[in-house]
């Protein structure tokens, strides 16, 4: 059962985000980066970490597509339909996926297994939906410091957000 | 047939393979930086598979803070875009070659 699903959210995830990369329309590529993030919020319930599927989908399909949806339609973005490819970036592209892909088999050939399945491996919490208290006990004790310096963060990123995007009035040199 | 680590390792592998051939073909701005999100994915898929098979939490702790951290990149990356698309009205990484020389 869990090999099933593991397996219709792998594939569904890599053909969506596959639909990401080939589609011309920009609205097409985030709809389908969207589904992909989806999966992917499954394929982490099946690893057993459902506060962060809930965050993918909140934080990542939610807020971060709708800001990425936003500016396709405030920019208006033409699909590039009448552009022909270009060989020489798809050519290299192509390479370095399949050097990547070469270098993935080599390197994950030597990851130690050691017989463990995901059937076999109790859950970090000690149980069902225990993930989210331990997550947020250790964010609180061991790891508080990076909780807040991260607070900060955001606050400095709106602050620049904000800076960067508002219009400039009367403000010679800057453009 | 059971589902060891290296099945997430591999789906994740090809999910960053596939962003950084978007990164490398497409030429608007807007689709590069959704592959880019999609390597970022990619690493927080291996982080999560990890902290499931060693049985600590501390991975996905990680990918918690990269979650944050991506959010407020996004958000200052397209108000770059937005600032560029003011300047030159354009998104496409082939009309952007001023620093080309």
């Amino acid at each position: 059962m869990e090999a099933l699903f593991f397996w219709v959210f792998a594939v569904g995830m890599l053909l969506s985000g596959l639909s990401v990369v080939i589609n011309r329309n920009p609205v097409a590529s985030a709809l389908s980066l969207v589904v992909s993030m989806c999966f992917l919020a499954a394929l982490f319930v099946t690893l057993g970490a459902f506060f962060l599927a809930t965050v993918q989908v909140l934080v990542y399909a939610g807020a971060v597509m709708v800001l990425f949806l936003f500016i396709i339609m405030l920019l208006d973005v033409k699909s590039e339909e009448h552009v022909r490819l270009r060989w020489m970036s798809f050519l290299l592209g192509l390479a370095l996926a399949v050097f990547f892909s070469y270098e993935l088999s080599l390197v994950l050939r030597g990851v130690p297994q050691g017989g463990a399945t995901l059937s076999s491996i109790p859950q970090a919490g000690g149980g069902l939906l225990d993930d989210t208290r331990e997550l947020g006990r250790l964010l609180f004790t061991k790891y508080l410091l990076p909780f807040q310096v991260v607070g900060v963060l955001l606050l400095v990123a709106t602050v620049g957000v904000v800076l960067l995007s508002r219009k400039d009035e009367g403000k010679p040199g800057v453009k | 047939m059971d589902i060891t680590l290296n099945h997430y390792l591999f789906a994740a592998g090809f999910l960053f393979i596939l962003g950084l051939f978007g990164v490398v073909v497409r030429r608007d701005l807007l689709t590069v930086y959704m592959s880019l999100e999609m390597m970022l994915n990619a690493a927080n898929l291996t982080l999560v598979a990890f902290s499931r098979f060693n049985k600590v939490l501390d991975g996905q702790i990680m990918v918690f803070f990269i979650i944050t951290v991506a959010a407020a990149e996004v958000a200052v990356g397209l108000a770059l875009i937005v600032a560029l698309y003011r300047a030159r009205q354009t998104t496409k990484v082939t009309d952007l070659t001023t620093l080309k020389f």
